[in-house]
């Protein structure tokens, strides 16, 4: 008993307060967008608000029950838990019903699950575990492979046989707690870096350029290529020679380029290549005769970036489904289509936009309740939170889940065991990953790509998923006090 | 606490959160309070935009009487978006509407296909079933709520007092892509006049379109009146046009060019206003109405006879000895002749143009017009054009044509007429001494290479509407006004005066007045209305002759002119000189007294005639 007293105590009230206040606006923003004007009352538990109220009942009961759980049973059974996972999520699209090109969903009589909802809060418990064990320690990336066979295998498994593209790329977030530990500072660039050069070259994939032949594209990211490079040398490993050196041959490149261009017609796809290709083969060189790894990285960088340079225009027009294509193209402005792939962006800017600074009032935003935004209680929740509650609700919501990310990330700092440590990382990437995924993507800046908004969006499977996910980690934290006492 | 030699990278992390939620909230605060369009789409996006159709003008004859009304007819619409949104009752759609299911689909590929329908949109209500009647629509009334976004709607069609004037009138039929470009006020589906005065009049006659906004969802369903009606907009029904047509002529006159090919248009002098246009072969315009309009209007396209091409305003012909009027005109003008000046006929051995008739000799002008004597009348032309030789490489003859050429022009020949509501005019032709000088060359050419012209033959060109006006310039001694159809003021102002004094039209009104009495046009008088006129008979190189007629009446103060034209008839003195006279007859006296001739001439059919050549 005094042990449940303590964990009563050492419980985090603020997490938890900030997860009702969230949970409990969405379930009145849930209630908001599936009003219909013939609804009889606010309890019928036949509508979505009604279901919603359900699953967040019972969403607490398990937190409670989860609080009481012996907090040593995640370390022992991580395994376990997580090959378990693993053998769910393969079962899955076997017994799943195709809902809208998805095998995700289990329908087990009058309830539908989606494994992939509870597969994160595994992978996170699996991927503490490994890192957590005696004597690890992330010195480079061969450290790390282990947990990104943890972190890849289900998300490989949800992208490839469930068809769920965005559960998947959830798994990404789980980087943030690797880096964390210590994983080099690097990778993270190198996926900021890869978008850009992702978006550059599809947006400029399709212009010409003024001379030759080729396009602005590769030209421009070959350049935000060696201009990286550039800056690489010169502020981090401060070898001007180098730097100089390898800015003459890119010079003479492009140069002979120009040149042969007055003649012939020059592809200046290739004179990329070339002037990559020297760059990458100048700096190993340095590398060996330095004896400098770091020097190494950056050969891995350009060789890394230009193949996504020259495949990423082959995977944007043969890899990608026309949909995710037309998606991208509408987002970078390449295409207008207000009623075709740009509809439910362009009907959920209109919503956000129209609330103004304080909203039209509950349940009486036009967009919302005319049902103009398609899956606005699920993906596209945060424009009922902007069309009715305004520039002060949907700020103020922002700022809610920035208070609760950063309240785990305090929590996680003031663990004193590895293992509670990594797993509270893993929470709070996967709710940053989540919220800036989903509200990017109802704000235009980001591609359509349908993830849940935590503890808001309607739906049973996510609410239980992210509701798990943080009683366990509020169990480790509150744990931490009998550590200190013991 | 784990002191690790990465703890700082806590703020890296904490610092993306803080990076990420602030450039969210920025973006909130763009779209949310700079950018103020959002709302108004917002507003738009939940209106339903209920467009109310105005009912179009009413037509009225010259004494009020009734001639073009309204019907109300019903629509089928369709917003598909709604349809799609929940399970659809396709079945009892179908038998609601009483099709089959394969039209159905039929009419939904038709809708849905932007190359048939290009104003498609899946958002708002497309036509789906046109042009039914009430009894159609009935039992889709009752069950219409079973079907989100289907919905019927009223509009107006035509409705044909009488069967008459469709050349007159135009129809009104759909717009095309043409119109909805040019004029945004159209959307497609909607109505405009195609073609007569229904189109000159299009924008009096179609009124206001109104406009009723609804709240709605992205079902279609109506949620309510927008603003309690604040942005509501009745439709303005359009004007009402009276017209200058006299009911009763039009419709005697289309009687008499039954089963023939050619035209009639009468105008009172006075004031321009055309009275009476025929062009036979035409329609009833009740069949460019509603469901058969299209088929309809193929089988009128299809017609050897070309129903469709109005001859009063567009067949040309040589006006042949109608022309002769004009002639003694520019003589008399030019005083090449008076009217006591007489030329000889050798009657059929006369050179170089016989006498048809059968008269004495000398002749003098009065006499000349009664007995359409053609010797006359070419030595009338010759004295005008040659009277001061051929000098100067035919400069002075050339003048002289150019003079004559000129008056003929001021009677209206030669060019459309402008600024009225007649449509599709065709220009007739005058020929220039250009034209003649390119035929035979600067000096090649004389009085005698174009003697026809003496007699209305060769190259000249006029249209019924042109004859028409021309003899309403000589009842008014030598001014018209432009043939119009409206009975509003504007257009009695539009006068053209004639390079022809007036002195000169007693002399020839009297010829005019022998025709009738003893000349060729003696078997149809009626005395008391003291009618004028002219036959013609002009050769036609390809058949029989057609006939023509000239006049007006009465004498002293003329009511009517008009213009017959009877393609293949033959004699103008056997054809086009009775129709005109009984035309005349129903206009001035409001009844038709020689029951025998207007039977004969309703009932003999020249256009087999025709068509035989």
């Amino acid at each position: 008993m005094s042990n449940n007293r303590s964990i009563i105590s050492g419980i985090d009230w603020w997490t938890i307060v900030l997860f009702l206040v969230i949970a409990l606006f969405g379930w009145l923003n849930i209630y908001g967008s599936s009003y219909s004007f013939d609804q009889t009352s606010i309890w019928d538990f036949s509508n979505r608000a009604g279901k919603q109220l359900v699953w967040l009942a019972t969403a607490v009961v398990m937190g409670g029950i989860i609080l009481m759980i012996e907090e040593k049973a995640y370390d022992v059974l991580g395994y376990i838990f997580y090959g378990l996972m693993l053998l769910l999520l393969i079962a899955t699209p076997i017994f799943a019903r195709d809902i809208k090109g998805s095998l995700s969903w289990l329908t087990i009589g009058p309830i539908s699950l989606q494994p992939a909802e509870f597969a994160k809060c595994f992978t996170a418990i699996a991927i503490a575990k490994y890192m957590s064990r005696y004597g690890y320690k992330v010195r480079d990336l061969r450290d790390l492979t282990v947990p990104f066979l943890l972190m890849g295998v289900p998300m490989l498994i949800i992208m490839v046989a469930q068809k769920e593209t965005g559960s998947a790329l959830v798994f990404i977030s789980f980087l943030l707690a690797f880096y964390r530990q210590g994983m080099t500072g690097y990778v993270l660039s190198w996926g900021v870096a890869s978008i850009l050069l992702f978006i550059l070259v599809i947006r400029f994939g399709e212009m010409a350029l003024p001379f030759g032949t080729g396009n602005l594209g590769i030209l421009i990211s070959t350049t935000l290529i060696h201009t990286i490079v550039l800056g690489l040398l010169i502020g981090k490993e401060k070898d001007m020679r180098s730097a100089i050196i390898m800015a003459l041959g890119v010079v003479v490149c492009y140069g002979i380029g120009l040149l042969v261009n007055i003649w012939i017609a020059v592809n200046f796809n290739y004179i990329a290549i070339v002037s990559l290709a020297y760059v990458a083969i100048y700096l190993l060189i340095q590398a060996v005769k330095q004896r400098k790894s770091s020097m190494g990285w950056i050969v891995g960088f350009v060789m890394v970036s230009t193949l996504l340079c020259q495949g990423c225009d082959y995977a944007f027009h043969n890899i990608l489904q026309r949909h995710q294509r037309v998606r991208i193209e509408v987002l970078l402005g390449m295409k207008d289509d207000p009623h075709g792939a740009g509809y439910n962006v362009n009907q959920s800017l209109i919503a956000i936009g129209s609330g103004q600074t304080t909203g039209k009032g509950f349940l009486q935003g036009t967009q919302t309740k005319l049902k103009f935004v398609p899956e606005q209680d699920t993906d596209f929740i945060f424009c009922t939170v902007g069309e009715e509650w305004g520039f002060i609700g949907s700020a103020g919501l922002l700022l809610l889940y920035l208070a609760l990310i950063l309240r785990i990330i305090y929590i996680a700092e003031r663990q004193r065991d590895k293992f509670s440590m990594i797993y509270a990382y893993c929470v709070a990437g996967i709710l940053l990953f989540h919220v800036t995924i989903n509200i990017g993507m109802v704000l235009g800046l980001l591609p359509v790509i349908g993830i849940p908004l935590p503890f808001f969006s309607y739906g049973g499977s996510s609410l239980w998923g992210f509701t798990i996910l943080l009683a366990i980690m509020l169990r480790l934290d509150a744990a931490r006090v009998n550590k200190m006492q013991g | 606490m784990i002191n690790d030699r990465f703890y700082k990278r806590k703020y890296v992390i904490g610092g993306i959160a803080v990076c990420i939620v602030l450039s969210y909230i920025l973006r909130l605060f763009f779209l949310q309070i700079i950018d103020q369009s959002t709302k108004e789409k917002a507003e738009n996006n939940a209106q339903l935009r209920q467009t109310l159709y105005p009912s179009r003008g009413l037509i009225y004859d010259r004494n009020g009487e009734l001639l073009v009304a309204n019907q109300p007819i019903y629509e089928v619409t369709m917003i598909v978006r709604e349809m799609k949104q929940e399970p659809f009752d396709t079945i009892g759609l179908c038998n609601a509407l009483h099709i089959s299911r394969d039209s159905f689909e039929i009419r939904m590929q038709d809708m849905t296909n932007r190359k048939k329908n290009r104003g498609y949109t899946q958002f708002a209500p497309q036509i789906f079933m046109p042009n039914l009647s009430q009894e159609e629509v009935a039992q889709l009334q009752q069950e219409k709520y079973k079907y989100p976004g289907v919905d019927i709607r009223i509009r107006t069609l035509r409705d044909y007092t009488y069967p008459i004037a469709s050349h007159i009138l135009g129809s009104v039929g759909e717009v095309n892509h043409n119109d909805i470009q040019q004029d945004d006020y159209y959307k497609t589906g909607d109505y405009s006049g195609r073609g007569g005065i229904e189109r000159t009049y299009e924008k009096e006659l179609r009124g206001k379109k109104g406009v009723e906004v609804y709240m709605r969802d992205s079902r279609g369903r109506i949620q309510g009146s927008y603003q309690n009606g604040q942005m509501d907009m009745p439709a303005e029904a359009g004007n009402d046009l009276y017209l200058s047509i006299d009911r009763a002529t039009q419709q005697v006159a289309e009687q008499l060019m039954q089963n023939k090919i050619g035209s009639i248009v009468a105008i009172e002098p006075k004031t321009g206003e055309v009275i009476a246009m025929v062009s036979a072969p035409n329609w009833d315009p009740r069949r460019l109405v509603g469901k058969e309009r299209s088929a309809n209007y193929q089988q009128l396209l299809k017609d050897t006879n070309k129903p469709l091409m109005n001859r009063a305003t567009q067949a040309q012909y040589a006006p042949g000895s109608t022309f002769k009027i004009l002639q003694a005109l520019v003589a008399l003008q030019n005083g090449s002749i008076t009217p006591h000046t007489k030329y000889p006929c050798n009657g059929q051995q006369s050179t170089p143009i016989k006498c048809t008739h059968d008269h004495g000799s000398p002749v003098d002008l009065e006499e000349g017009i009664e007995q359409s004597c053609n010797p006359y009348f070419w030595a009338l032309y010759r004295d005008m054009l040659q009277q001061d030789g051929y000098e100067n490489g035919h400069a002075l003859f050339k003048e002289h044509y150019n003079e004559w050429r000129e008056v003929i022009a001021s009677f209206g020949l030669g060019e459309r007429f402008a600024n009225t509501d007649i449509r599709e005019q065709a220009k007739g032709y005058l020929p220039t001494t250009d034209f003649y000088n390119r035929i035979y060359g600067q000096k090649g050419w004389k009085a005698i290479t174009i003697r026809s012209l003496s007699i209305g033959q060769g190259e000249i060109l006029v249209t019924p509407l042109q004859l028409a006006n021309q003899a309403a310039a000589i009842a008014n001694k030598g001014y018209y006004i432009t043939p119009h159809f409206n009975r509003n003021d504007s257009m009695k102002s539009d006068i053209h005066t004639t390079l022809v004094d007036s002195v000169h039209f007693d002399v020839v009104h009297r010829g005019m007045s022998r025709v009738m009495t003893e000349g060729t046009g003696r078997w149809y008088n009626i005395p008391e209305l003291q009618m004028c006129g002219k036959t013609g008979t002009v050769q036609n190189p390809h058949g029989e002759d057609h006939a023509l007629f000239i006049g007006f009446a009465p004498q002293d103060n003329p009511q009517i002119a008009v213009a017959v034209a009877v393609e293949n008839a033959g004699f103008g003195a056997t054809w086009a000189c009775p129709i005109a006279t009984l035309v005349m007859e129903q206009y001035l006296t409001g009844e038709i007294s020689r029951n025998a001739l207007f039977e004969r001439m309703t009932n003999a059919n020249l256009i087999d005639k025709a068509d035989e050549q």
